[in-house]
């Protein structure tokens, strides 16, 4: 058992660390394939509000949505610093997500990552499943299968 | 033996035969006395007795043995096709079946003895035949030969003289053979003729006899050889093989050699002198006419020989059998078995390079001046791209005849299961589809035929009654249509009862009698595609579980086409399923609609059209347009995809007329961009098109993404 702790203690998990307005999410590095530049986005007509469009992805076509608009926040403001990040859940199903800034990648121990508490009702809470702290700042992990379904 | 890495080719080659061997079997209950037929089940039985075989597959083996031993004895005239015959061995073809599913999934033929098949197999047998067959056959065969035959088995060790071993004796020399022999044997040379005898344990006979040649053409020449070297060497002989050498050595010598040659039995022949019977040419009648049979049959061949060798008739059957075929056989195609993910891979090379060229273009438009040659190289290229795609969608093409020539079969069982008589009519088995299309269209098109023989199709008594004939016709129709493959599943039965229909959806709750009211004949019949909707008074274990319509909708929309139903009661009904002929490349129209570039399937439209507004009429506050005699609905392209339209709204509209079977819609747009040939993209599993408006998606030549436009939802 204590060796089981001590496993799962000293393993970590890399995470990309993006910002939404004012907040910081992680977003866990292995499935992530690609991080491109905003980049002319076709708008699909009558499909979920959240998706933007699709793109061009070196000739393969790519949905992308809006995580703003997922967690009903204020619609994207194109800036310079606004990135589309390419997640590959499964093979064959890649997913642009747009994001406002693209800061840093992170190593988290798993064991320093705390579990939001799911009673918690709010609607956003359910898209996280985890809590990361580097210094001081706190770190929300997206679970990204939430994200990503209906 | 490591026999693994042929599995899959064994696989392919059983089902091969027992598509075959089902198609015969369905000719041979119609027209017991075909020859050719039961020739060719016998072939196909016999090739799949020896690859299980050769796959170790005993239990396979055993079973396709006693089909075989059974088709020997008809094709000997000994027994006739019962339609008891028939239904055994449509079950044992199902046991066969059963075994290769079995290989596929696990390598192993299971432990299924189908003993009961084989039991009854033996029985046909036993009574077609009258009596234990090993006996009764070679007197049936050749009475003037029997008691040579019969004493053979003992004396062929030592009695090398004796006429039934010495089958060399009633060759039939050719006249120039004649000569080259007397001339030898004037030169004072030996001539010997000579039958040998291969041990029936031997696997590689053809490789013994092939030694035995060699061994003999050391020694001298070999004249003629019965069978001739060609068939030896391709293995068409049974266990022994004549020869003629004209040689310089002794008997003994020449025996030595042959001897020395392992898996040889035996081997008897003696020295041709001038006057030897042989070489004048037929005194002897009987001979005579054995060599003649010979040359026609070589199966005939089993007369002279030991009975222990007719004691094996089957054998001995399957090469005459081979050899009869040669010129009846169908010509088979020359072809190459491709893993269909290589041709994936190929045709995502084409796609790319067409979406190359297509960039290539539109720079060539944008710097246009001074560049004609440029331009001549481009067109160049375009007629190579597309010929090119053409090239590789043809590979991926297969004739729905791999998919549907199981169904008479199925048709025929269902036939008996349900006691109605009917008859299954198919035309256009040639139509091509994409391969992952043909896989597919299997199950759908097996429950719409069932469909028809359990709920279309009236009892006989009923059909009788109204003035048909008494057999039920069900047709499967497949033909090409523009860009898109029709499969037609037409019966002349009862039809679809609307009226019940009604009821019972009222009955289900699926819709209030007020709803019901207001529906048309047709949305009616298309609660039929509903899941858990069934009409069948009686639910039989052939359909009427209501799971068939819905999975044939899902399944056919899943392909990217549609299914269609037309029926008039006491008349019949047909269900139409529309397929897309490709799937990957398409040449399509492309148009602005509200600043936003779209594209829609050149295949459905059928014409352009300018249409001032005045000319826009309101049927039931819908706007039509009056268009050559018909009227046709106008849909307006940006309302339903939720953009403004750039355009005047007082202008002249433009509007591409869009057809699906016999309906149209004239879809309005602000501007035609052109034709363009396009690499459909998947838009992937996230984003949900509710409508399905949008059936994919591709890139332009600049690299901009346009979305494709299924314009069979908005008709």
């Amino acid at each position: 058992m204590d060796e089981l702790k001590a496993i799962t203690e000293y393993d970590t998990t890399q995470y990309i660390v993006i910002h939404i307005g004012d907040e910081q999410y992680g977003i866990d590095i292995k499935y992530v394939e690609n991080i491109v530049r905003m980049q002319s986005i076709t708008r699909v007509p009558n499909v979920q509000e959240y998706f933007r469009g699709v793109i061009n992805l070196r000739g393969e076509v790519v949905p992308v949505m809006s995580l703003r608009r997922k967690l009903e926040l204020d619609d994207d403001v194109i800036t310079n610093n606004t990135r589309i990040i390419i997640i590959k859940l499964e093979a064959n199903a890649p997913i642009g997500v747009i994001v406002d800034e693209v800061k840093e990648v992170v190593t988290l121990e798993n064991g320093s990552v705390d579990s939001v508490s799911r009673s918690s009702k709010k609607e956003e809470n359910s898209y996280i499943n985890g809590i990361g702290k580097t210094g001081d700042t706190l770190i929300s992990l997206l679970d990204l299968n939430m994200v990503i379904s209906e | 033996m490591d026999v693994s890495q042929y599995l899959e080719i064994f696989l392919d080659e059983t089902s091969e035969h027992l598509q075959s061997l089902s198609d015969q079997l369905m000719i041979l209950e119609n027209e017991p006395e075909n020859e050719d037929t039961i020739n060719e089940i016998f072939r196909a039985a016999h090739s799949l007795k020896g690859m299980a075989g050769t796959m170790g597959y005993k239990r396979m083996q055993n079973l396709t043995h006693d089909m075989e031993n059974v088709f020997s004895e008809v094709r000997n005239g000994k027994m006739k096709v019962s339609s008891h015959l028939i239904d055994v061995l449509f079950q044992a073809l199902d046991a066969l079946e059963e075994y290769k599913n079995t290989i596929q999934e696990t390598q192993d033929e299971g432990t299924n003895d189908n003993e009961a098949i084989i039991k009854e197999l033996q029985q046909i047998l036993d009574e077609g035949t009258g009596a234990g067959e090993s006996g009764a056959k070679p007197e049936a065969e050749k009475p003037k030969k029997t008691e040579a035959s019969e004493k053979a088995p003992d004396a062929a060790e030592s009695a090398e003289e004796d006429a039934g071993d010495a089958k060399w004796k009633s060759v039939k020399l050719q006249e120039h053979e004649v000569s080259v022999i007397k001339e030898a044997i004037s030169k004072g040379m030996h001539v010997y003729g000579c039958t040998v005898y291969i041990q029936e344990t031997c696997i590689l006979k053809a490789a013994r006899a092939f030694l035995v040649f060699k061994a003999l053409e050391e020694l001298g020449e070999i004249v003629m050889s019965v069978p001739s070297a060609q068939d030896i060497e391709d293995e068409r002989f049974e266990f022994d093989f004549s020869i003629f050498v004209i040689t310089e050595s002794s008997y003994d010598q020449v025996k030595n050699a042959i001897m020395g040659v392992s898996e040889i039995d035996h081997a008897s022949g003696e020295e041709i002198l001038a006057d030897s019977a042989i070489l004048s040419g037929g005194e002897d009648e009987s001979q005579a006419a054995d060599t003649a049979a010979d040359e026609e049959k070589p199966s005939a061949e089993t007369a002279p020989v030991p009975a222990q060798q007719s004691a094996a008739p089957a054998t001995t059957q399957a090469s005459g059998g081979k050899k009869n075929a040669g010129a009846g056989k169908p010509v088979v195609n020359r072809t190459v078995r491709v893993d269909i993910e290589k041709l994936d891979v190929l045709m995502n090379l084409v796609s790319e390079l067409i979406i190359a060229k297509n960039s290539i273009v539109s720079f060539s438009n944008a710097v246009n001046e001074g560049t004609s040659g440029f331009n001549e190289q481009i067109e160049y290229l375009e007629s190579v791209t597309t010929n090119l795609h053409e090239s590789v969608m043809k590979v991926r093409m297969v004739p729905i005849e791999s998919v549907v020539n199981k169904f008479p079969r199925m048709i025929r069982d269902l036939s008996k299961k349900l006691g109605k008589k009917m008859e299954l009519f198919m035309t256009g088995e040639e139509t091509e589809l994409d391969r992952t299309v043909v896989d597919e269209i299997g199950d759908p098109l097996m429950h719409l035929l069932r469909n028809s023989a359990d709920h279309g199709l009236e009892t006989n008594e009923v059909r009788v009654q109204r003035g048909k004939p008494e057999v039920g016709s069900i047709f499967l129709d497949a033909y090409q249509d523009g860009n898109n493959v029709v499969i037609e599943v037409r019966d002349d039965g009862n039809g679809i009862d609307v009226e019940a229909v009604k009821a019972k959806a009222i009955e289900r709750g699926t819709i209030t009698p007020e709803q019901a009211e207001n529906m048309t004949d047709k949305e009616i019949i298309d609660l039929l595609f509903l899941p858990s909707f069934s009409t069948a008074k009686v639910v039989s274990d052939v359909s009427g579980r209501g799971v068939g319509l819905d999975v044939v909708k899902s399944k056919i929309e899943a392909l990217g086409g549609d299914v269609s139903v037309k029926t008039k009661l006491g008349e019949g009904s047909t269900f139409a399923i529309r397929l897309p002929l490709t799937l990957a490349i398409i040449q399509a129209l492309m148009v602005s609609v509200g600043g936003e570039k779209y594209a829609i399937s050149l295949g459905s439209i059928q014409t352009i059209e300018n249409i001032s507004n005045e000319d826009i009429k309101f049927v039931e506050a819908k706007e039509v347009i009056h268009l050559r005699g018909s009227v046709i609905p106008l849909v307006r392209l940006d309302q339903i995809l939720g953009v403004e339209s750039t355009k005047d709204p007082d202008g002249d509209l433009i509007v591409a007329i869009v057809k699906k079977g016999d309906a149209l819609a004239g879809l309005v747009v602000d501007e035609l961009l052109g034709q363009q040939e396009i690499v459909i993209k998947s838009l992937g599993k996230y984003i949900n098109c509710s409508s399905r408006l949008i059936s994919g998606a591709t890139i332009l030549g600049d690299g901009e993404v346009a979305l494709i436009i299924d314009a069979n939802v908005l008709i």
